[in-house]
């Protein structure tokens, strides 16, 4: 795929005198060229795609549970149960420590993160295949799919959140202002998820090996993330700070932190976590528009 | 302002072929890639890459114009490149070399219903295609009532499309597409689909947006009749070159008549086979017994047949279509019409002729297609455009057509003459007595 071309578009580039005639003397509203190597982000036609964008994210919301008999439930469900087993597992067979925070409240914590960031990489990783029909028939920015995921993703981590709420209640946990940072590890959890999502997603359309590789990567990923263990049993700040290369980590302790105040989480581990984050996104992303061009050639 | 809506320079594309090992599936694995790598790498270092694939030009070289409000067909056999070069002006696929200047808003009709959700109801099918074909949220808003009346789902609107016929299904996502709002518009093969009654309504809207609306279209189709309809002009394409561009009657006669290619000869004998019923020979003869492909219109085409059958076949028939070199059947003949009868149900060789009669075909090219079969069970035998004939006219002059190319499918023996005003009234008593007789 090295002689790879894409399509330069652009309102503005000057034309070439000797390619034209006379008469059309206006400037194309699209020129089609091959272009070589690496394309640029394009954010302007993303945003001028966006109605398309917020109707994906609708359909993708709208037609997980359907013809489902319990429909919405699933998605509280899910989560719930795998807390409470994990909780059980982590507290009363294996006795895992947990900063102090109850079992069931600091897994699901972790969970709620894990699960907003695996739902979005799963999804998003297979959804350019599964349009297949779309991306050879109509051109739109061809990220949007996998966008979409990220966005329709949310609503079950608001379903979450409410249960989240429920469980603090419940624990006698106060709400703190450090709850207003949530949004902020969430858009970190979001852009990662995004940027391991594009990579699938674009090596899926090439390689079905995607499909099957992925959900092994996410089960160790899960292991590697502090999610029934605090990040503390790891006594070494040096070996944290390397932990900390994985960003899940940082987002699980960081959500914590907002939660119940008590987390390992330090400065040096934060700003890798945002480091890495951005590295995600801008890969997967730069990976994407480079491989895109030929999608439509290859699906 | 340019009255050039789509200019198109030097366009090719080209796709690359892996010869791909015996059984192995269509797309490679990461597997494959990794394991072949190292030879990829030498096989590139001795600058001979082109040993393990091959480098398929769908495109080449393709270069012309589109002006503004101009309807403009392409058409050309299968892999002609006519759906590659949509996809490019369509931006889904790249060009490899060239380019396009596009002057104006490109919207695309590439197959109906594309990004229909089958789970999602009409109304949420049609802001989500709506929106995949490029429209905003607004635009779909405004135009939805328009939409669902073209379509005539009113009823269905809030049903899951999985549960449409698949007329309705079409309908629905040929009326979204069909009130796209774009300056120039890329139309492939979407009249291949639903009844007669809804294509002719899709071809007037088409029609519609091409003459009033004065918007560019490009249509590309294997439909002939629906582009002679639609386009001024046309492209032909041939293994992805132009083979000729221009009006688009000539375009579309040289189609017809070069691309197919006519069996010449004017007895067949067919290869043996296995089967109940075979047919072995198929010849056409003139009036005086000669073989011949060439008859003159006033004289009859005596088409034979011999063939072979085995047991017992109750209801076995022998009959003929005659396609003209458009492809439109012209007639369909079969022995059960025989008078007397002729049986071939029992085993054993039989010799039959069937005679055309004169003054039936107009003059130009046919095939036909021979089959033994029994009514609506089974096919035991057919030979697809057995024959190749031609008919010459004897009084062409005297046939003129108002367009010069369509003459109809048949000459009808019609009977002019003249008559006096006081004549008309018995004439038209006449054959109201004769209507009420029978």
């Amino acid at each position: 795929m090295s002689t790879g071309t894409s399509i330069a578009v652009s309102e503005t580039d000057t034309l070439q005198g000797s390619a034209l005639t006379p008469s059309q003397r206006s400037e194309p509203t699209l020129r089609i060229r091959p272009t070589k190597g690496w394309a640029a982000l394009n954010l302007r036609e993303l945003w001028s795609y966006r109605d398309l964008l917020w109707i994906l994210v609708e359909r993708n919301i709208k037609v997980i549970y359907k013809q489902t008999a319990i429909g919405m439930a699933w998605v509280a469900l899910q989560p719930l149960i795998a807390a409470a087993v994990l909780a059980i597992v982590a507290g009363r067979v294996a006795k895992l420590p947990s900063d102090g925070t109850p079992h069931l409240l600091f897994v699901f914590c972790g969970l709620m993160i894990w699960n907003y960031f695996s739902q979005t990489a799963q999804r998003s990783s297979t959804s350019l295949v599964n349009n297949a029909q779309l991306v050879s028939k109509v051109y739109f920015p061809r990220m949007l799919i996998p966008l979409s995921h990220t966005f329709s993703t949310l609503v079950d981590f608001a379903v979450m959140l409410v249960m989240l709420f429920v469980f603090m209640t419940i624990y006698h946990v106060a709400p703190t202002l450090r709850l207003l940072a949530i949004p902020g590890f969430l858009f970190l959890t979001a852009i990662t998820a995004t940027g391991v999502a594009l990579w699938f997603s674009a090596l899926g359309v090439k390689y079905r090996d995607t499909n099957y590789a992925l959900p092994l990567l996410l089960q160790i990923w899960f292991w590697a993330s502090a999610i029934i263990y605090p990040t503390s049993m790891i006594e070494s700040p040096r070996w944290q700070t390397l932990f900390a290369l994985n960003p899940v980590v940082g987002f699980v302790e960081g959500f914590r932190w907002c939660v119940v105040g008590r987390s390992a989480l330090t400065p040096t581990m934060l700003w890798i976590t945002i480091g890495m984050s951005v590295f995600a996104l801008l890969s997967g992303a730069f990976f994407f528009r480079r491989v895109e061009r030929n999608f439509a050639d290859i699906i | 302002m340019s009255d050039v809506a789509l200019s198109i320079q030097n366009l090719s594309k080209s796709f690359r072929i892996a010869h791909q090992r015996a059984g192995r599936p269509g797309y490679q694995t990461l597997h494959d890639e990794l394991t072949t790598l190292p030879r990829r790498l030498i096989n590139r270092l001795r600058g001979n890459g082109k040993s393990t694939s091959e480098i398929f030009w769908a495109l080449k070289n393709i270069s012309f114009d589109v002006k503004t409000g101009e309807v403009l067909g392409i058409i050309g056999s299968n892999g002609a490149g006519k759906s590659t070069l949509l996809k490019i002006l369509n931006r889904i696929t790249e060009p490899t070399t060239g380019g396009v200047d596009i002057y104006g808003r490109v919207g695309a009709l590439l197959e109906v219903g594309t990004g229909f959700h089958p789970e999602l109801t009409g109304r949420e099918n049609i802001f989500l295609n709506g929106a995949i074909l490029g429209m905003t949220r607004a635009e779909i808003k405004r135009k939805f009532d328009e939409i669902v009346a073209f379509a005539e789902v009113e009823r269905f609107l809030d049903t899951p499309v999985k549960r449409y016929s698949s007329g309705m299904y079409v309908r629905l996502a040929f009326a979204v597409a069909a009130h796209l709002d774009p300056e120039i518009l890329l139309i492939d093969e979407v009249l291949a689909v639903g009844d007669a009654e809804f294509q002719k309504k899709c071809l007037d809207k088409m029609e519609d947006v091409a003459a009033n609306e004065g918007r560019t279209v490009i249509f590309v189709s294997h439909n002939m009749d629906a582009v002679r309809h639609l386009c001024s002009r046309c492209v032909l394409l041939r293994q992805g070159e132009i083979a000729r561009s221009g009006n688009t009657s000539e375009v579309v006669a040289a189609y017809l008549g070069g691309e197919q290619e006519p069996q010449h000869d004017p007895v067949v004998h067919f290869p043996p086979k296995d089967g109940d019923a075979v047919i072995r020979f198929a010849g056409l003869y003139g009036p005086e017994g000669q073989p011949t492909t060439s008859f003159s219109s006033s004289e009859p085409v005596v088409l034979k047949c011999f063939f072979n059958v085995k047991r017992r076949i109750p209801g076995l028939r022998l009959s003929f279509d005659v396609f003209s070199f458009k492809g439109d059947l012209v007639f369909y003949s079969t022995i059960s019409t025989a008078e007397p009868a002729i049986s071939i149900e029992a085993p054993g060789e039989y010799k039959i002729a069937a005679l055309i009669p004169p003054r039936l075909l107009l003059p130009g090219s046919y095939s036909t297609t021979l089959a033994l079969h029994t009514p609506k069970t089974k096919l035991y035998d057919r030979r697809r455009q057995a024959l190749t004939f031609g008919i010459v006219g004897t009084m062409a002059d005297k046939f003129d057509g108002f367009s010069g190319d369509d003459l109809g499918q048949v000459y009808a023996n019609v009977k002019w003459q003249r008559v006096e005003e006081a004549d008309i009234e018995s004439a038209v008593g006449h054959s109201v007595s004769i209507l009420a007789s029978s």
